[in-house]
């Protein structure tokens, strides 16, 4: 899923300036099972500011709604009745959502209040990691099924470099060497014959090389 | 031979080489290059030049390089994959060739988080591997990696790096046949403080049969004091620092250390230069260049072969 | 002037808390009014939104009452209570607004007294910080433009 965190309220506060009528508006896909920014999340961070302005004297006039999904348009377009009404729109959803509203209200300003920090998996309860990094060009099956390329902080091919200690990274003891992993998983499999094929120089056109992507399915349009 | 290179023709002489390294300054200062490199001179068949070490920005590896040639020595340029993509890399490399720099080392390169600009983004468009692959591929089929013909293509001598005391220590000979497969000539090495280590490392390397297909040259460094040794000890990702060392360190008194250092240095080179497949010793003395002449005369590595 | 008279909304946790509480009557323990009891089934149901909401609304204090540790009756709602506490203190901070207006405390169900000594102690700390400057804000604005008009 993709993850997000929330910013820091200060943050926030300075974006909505003088506005007073918000529409606050989250997303019941990746945010909210990251607990960034689903229903519970809008709820919370709209009574975080209505505290703040109420202690400078005003209160502000907040709607909430939170999206089956912020980045596809026909749920976009069930915040359209409440638009008018507001001054300035504030998402939580990862900035996929944002920018879909952005395409269908273009005459609002809007706000993120999360920072997408990744697309990760859940490690434990409140531990997202990273997972994978959308290269286009999945390589999962000559690595044992553990991505070099999203794990390893140099996105080595062909790793590890010389600064694997104990199996953590180099940049810090709290980071797994994914190198160290795709070499356990190559010997529990029993192929670390593999190993020694060289993984090419990537094609990264596929990744952001190429600019902004796109799928288009025609059996879909 | 495949190259001009003075490295490729001491190993082809059947000499064992001697490389030293040279970090360039944190600044627009010549000079200093000059006389580190000066201080080398005649004791080493080659100079690292390194592309800023630990992530710290310096004068660029191609201009210390080029300042040395122009002194008539002759450096190794060192690459990392941090800083460049590969065009950025291909075009230096081109350029420095066109200066008669024709031998380079091809590392990842320190992560940024350890330098001043631990903000930065790392590039790391191709890893080290590959490259060893791009310059094997510019220099013997003429072309770049993309594929597009190269008018007179740059004949570099190849080398990388090996760290036999990183981790996972069974996968360290592993991780050097990948870079023998990918095109390396000449291989330097960590530096070495755990000599029993290296012996199994390279064990293993000659079973192989790796130490016939590369030149390895062992890494070494003089620790000037105990600080130092603790230092590398604890602080430095990758670095195997025996207590014995640090405890004889701490033995000796501060003023005797520096000299303790240069003994344990050569001892280890002579220790190093018995065991079989080590083709060059590559001394590291880090901001202490001064301490290379004793260290290769009383190796006996010294008069370095005219080739 | 008015003597200032501090809400605090206590979550009690059914089978604990809420129990201790009730026992503090039967006891004919006295602690001040100002505590107004919400029966949870446990401690762990307590929403940040929760304890948000009751500050905003008005509170001056806000009390979650939970079990003793490794008592819960749901294994570990209590620890989880414990966590988003400290999390919507985090959040007060960030506003300015003071921290130990939020407080967790825990007890078993037949600790009337103790149920009875903290209602009291924590009414007179939130005595001391004086009222939630949420509603503090608003007031002062309504006075200043009540003061604006009549002149």
């Amino acid at each position: 899923m993709i993850t997000a965190e929330r910013k820091p309220l200060a943050e926030i506060i300075d974006c909505i300036g003088e506005n007073r009528r918000i529409l606050l508006v989250g997303c019941n896909e990746c945010v909210t099972v990251c607990a960034a920014g689903g229903r519970k999340e809008v709820a919370t961070l709209a009574s975080a500011l209505q505290m703040n302005s109420m202690r400078h004297g005003k209160t502000l006039d907040i709607r909430e709604m939170t999206l089956e999904r912020q980045c596809d348009p026909e749920y976009v377009e069930q915040l359209a009745p409440f638009i008018d009404q507001a001054d300035v729109i504030v998402s939580m959803a990862c900035g996929c959502g944002v920018q879909e509203v952005v395409r269908r209200f273009r005459n609002k300003r809007i706000y993120p209040a999360v920072n997408t920090k990744f697309m990760g998996a859940s490690e434990g309860p409140g531990v997202w990691a990273e997972r994978c990094h959308g290269c286009g060009n999945c390589l999962l099956g000559l690595t044992g099924g553990i991505c070099p390329i999203a794990r390893c902080s140099k996105s080595l091919m062909n790793g590890p470099c010389g600064g694997s200690s104990k199996g953590k990274c180099e940049i810090g003891s709290d980071v797994d060497c994914v190198w160290q992993l795709i070499w356990d998983r190559l010997k529990e499999l029993g192929i670390e014959d593999q190993y020694e094929n060289v993984i090419m120089a990537k094609d990264w056109s596929t990744e952001r090389g190429g600019g902004p992507r796109k799928i288009v399915r025609e059996d879909l349009a | 031979m495949k190259t001009e290179s003075t490295l490729e023709k001491v190993f082809n002489a059947g000499h064992i080489a001697v490389t030293g390294e040279c970090g360039p300054p944190r600044g627009a200062l010549p000079d200093k290059v000059r006389e580190k490199a000066e201080l080398l001179r005649g004791y080493v068949d080659s100079v690292n030049i390194t592309d800023n070490q630990t992530a710290m920005v310096r004068m660029s590896s191609f201009a210390a390089s080029l300042i040395l040639k122009q002194m008539d020595m002759q450096p190794v340029l060192q690459m990392v994959c941090r800083d460049r993509n590969r065009l950025g890399m291909q075009s230096e490399i081109i350029g420095a060739y066109s200066h008669g720099i024709n031998t380079m080392l091809c590392l990842s390169g320190d992560h940024c988080k350890f330098g001043d600009h631990p903000m930065a983004k790392g590039v790391y468009d191709l890893d080290s591997v590959q490259l060893i692959q791009t310059v094997r591929k510019m220099r013997d089929e003429g072309k770049f990696q993309g594929g597009a013909d190269i008018l007179n293509a740059p004949k570099m001598f190849i080398g990388a790096a090996a760290n036999p005391f990183a981790d996972p220590f069974e996968l360290r000979v592993a991780r050097l046949a990948k870079k023998v497969r990918a095109g390396v000539d000449f291989i330097q090495t960590q530096c070495i403080f755990n000599i029993d280590k290296f012996e199994t490392w390279m064990k293993g390397v000659r079973e192989r049969g790796l130490d016939k297909e590369v030149y390895i040259m062992a890494g070494v460094t003089p620790i000037k004091s105990v600080g130092a040794a603790r230092y590398m000890k604890n602080r430095v990702p990758g670095m195997d620092v025996p207590d014995h060392i640090v405890e004889r360190m701490a033995k000796t008194p501060k003023d005797k250390q520096a000299q303790e250092g240069i003994d344990i240095c050569v001892e280890s080179i002579q220790r190093i230069l018995s065991i079989e497949g080590v083709a060059g010793i590559h001394i590291m003395a880090i901001e202490w260049e001064s301490a290379v002449p004793e260290i290769v005369k009383r190796s006996g590595l010294y008069p370095r072969p005219q080739v | 002037m008015q003597t200032f008279e501090p809400v605090i909304v206590a979550f009690c946790c059914h089978y604990c808390a809420y129990t201790a509480a009730d026992m503090a009557g039967s006891m004919r323990l006295s602690y001040p009014a100002n505590v107004k009891i919400v029966r949870v089934p446990c401690s762990g149901k307590v929403d940040t939104i929760h304890m948000m909401k009751a500050l905003e609304k008005g509170a001056d204090g806000v009390l979650v009452a939970g079990c003793l540790d490794g008592d819960c009756h749901f294994k570990n709602g209590n620890t989880k209570a414990v966590r988003r506490v400290a999390l919507v203190q985090e959040t007060l901070k960030e506003l300015g607004i003071e921290p130990e207006r939020l407080s967790m405390v825990t007890m078993s169900a037949g600790m009337g007294t103790r149920f009875a000594q903290i209602a009291t102690d924590f009414t007179e700390e939130i005595r001391k910080l004086g009222p939630n400057p949420v509603c503090a804000g608003i007031e002062a604005k309504a006075a200043a433009g009540a003061v604006a008009k009549a002149n």
